[in-house]
């Protein structure tokens, strides 16, 4: 079961552990997609709170959501620009609450102490199947709002300032979604996994300074995605004079 | 089997991709669109709506003050020119009581110039007319005299 002789009751260590669920002849990893649920459910019950009663002057979980509504608009808005933001501003900000809540609650909530026939509950971000499809949305993105914005122009991106640039600017195509999924895949599992083994060897005191940092790496790690989204929203939407 | 399980050669493994990955996709998209509805748009607007409203009062606010301003300064002017004319009023009166005093002194000058002349012509009068009177009871004493004396010789 674990990678490491001893199992203590909540210090196990299970990785590349999956709860299958099968439907018909498809197969889907269970447990990620439990949590991603909690985590929907978690974002639009704060979000239908937020906005029951909205007035002038906010009051309670307005003020929040206004907080987080502003901070939104102000990442697309300098990353994307004036022009377009308006956009874009729900995508990048689905992404970067997704992920952000699910990395808070990867390292917040004590998902080991529910049991699961295989695999175990944790961050939807930690499992690598969520990061790519976040990743890819985020090319489909980009090649979009490129393509609706100038057309076929869209392409004279990939020969600017030189024709030399073309073959980076295609890898770059292929490197923008492979660092995008890996960057936020490697630091959430990579979190879990220190976490675990520190819990696992010194179940005491040890753990919480990389719990702590384990919450900043996850907040980083949000805003990082988001602002990588936004920028090559924005690059692909950039007029070339 | 550290390796089989990380690098999922048979089952499970960090790497192992299946039909989560779209169904993940098309959930993400779903929540983009609901959270679009439930918060971006409801929020923008109350957001935009009050920078509206601060932006508008706050122009109401300095047109309002310009026109305080403006009144202000009527005012002042309005000020100004009531106290240059009270001031001028006050000259004016001044000057009338002073020509008014100036008047009633001189005619009150007059008049006892006037009657300090005519109480020294009475005075003269009655002086000479006393004179004349001891004249001409001295000159009546003097002839009585004189016959008194040529009567006794």
């Amino acid at each position: 079961m674990g990678l490491l002789p001893f199992v203590f009751p909540f210090a196990e260590l299970e990785v590349g552990q999956h709860l299958y669920w099968q439907i018909g002849n498809i197969r889907l990893h269970g447990q990620v997609f439990m949590t991603s649920w909690i985590v929907i459910g978690a974002l639009l019950a704060l979000v239908v709170i937020g906005t029951r009663k909205m007035e002038r002057d906010p009051r309670g979980v307005q003020n929040l959501l206004e907080f987080l509504w502003d901070y939104i608009r102000d990442l697309a808005r300098t990353q994307i620009g004036e022009k377009v933001y308006r956009d874009w501003m729900p995508f990048i900000g689905t992404l970067f609450l997704f992920i952000f809540v699910s990395n808070w609650g990867g390292a917040l909530v004590p998902w080991r102490l529910i049991r699961l026939p295989s695999g175990e509950l944790g961050a939807p971000t930690a499992d690598i199947n969520t990061t790519v499809a976040l990743a890819l949305l985020v090319s489909l993105s980009y090649f979009y709002a490129g393509l609706s914005n100038k057309g076929l122009r869209y392409f004279e991106y990939y020969v600017h300032p030189t024709p030399i640039m073309l073959p980076f600017k295609i890898v770059e195509d292929f490197t923008k979604p492979l660092s995008l999924s890996f960057r936020l895949f490697g630091n959430i599992l990579a979190d879990e996994l220190v976490v675990a083994v520190l819990v696992f060897l010194v179940p005491l005191v040890l753990p919480v300074p990389v719990m702590f940092l384990g919450l900043f790496t996850s907040a980083i790690q949000a805003l990082i995605f988001a602002t990588l989204a936004a920028y090559y929203i924005g690059e692909a939407v950039e007029e070339h004079h | 089997m550290t390796s089989l399980l990380l690098f999922g050669a048979t089952e499970g493994g960090l790497f192992d991709f299946d039909a989560t990955l779209p169904l993940m996709a098309v959930q993400v998209v779903l929540l983009t669109f609901i959270l679009n509805a439930l918060f971006f748009k409801p929020v923008g607007r109350v957001v935009e709506e009050r920078e509206g409203f601060v932006t508008t009062s706050r122009a109401e606010a300095k047109q309002k003050l310009a026109q305080v301003e403006k009144l202000e300064a009527d005012l002042r002017d309005q000020l100004a020119t009531a106290r240059q004319a009270a001031q001028k009023l006050i000259n004016e009166a001044e000057q009338d009581s002073d020509k008014l005093y100036r008047e009633a002194l001189a005619l009150a000058n007059a008049e006892a110039n006037t009657s300090r002349e005519e109480a020294r012509r009475e005075i003269d009068s009655q002086r000479d007319a006393a004179l004349n009177q001891l004249k001409s009871d001295a000159d009546k004493l003097g002839d009585l005299i004189v016959e008194r004396l040529l009567a006794a010789k």
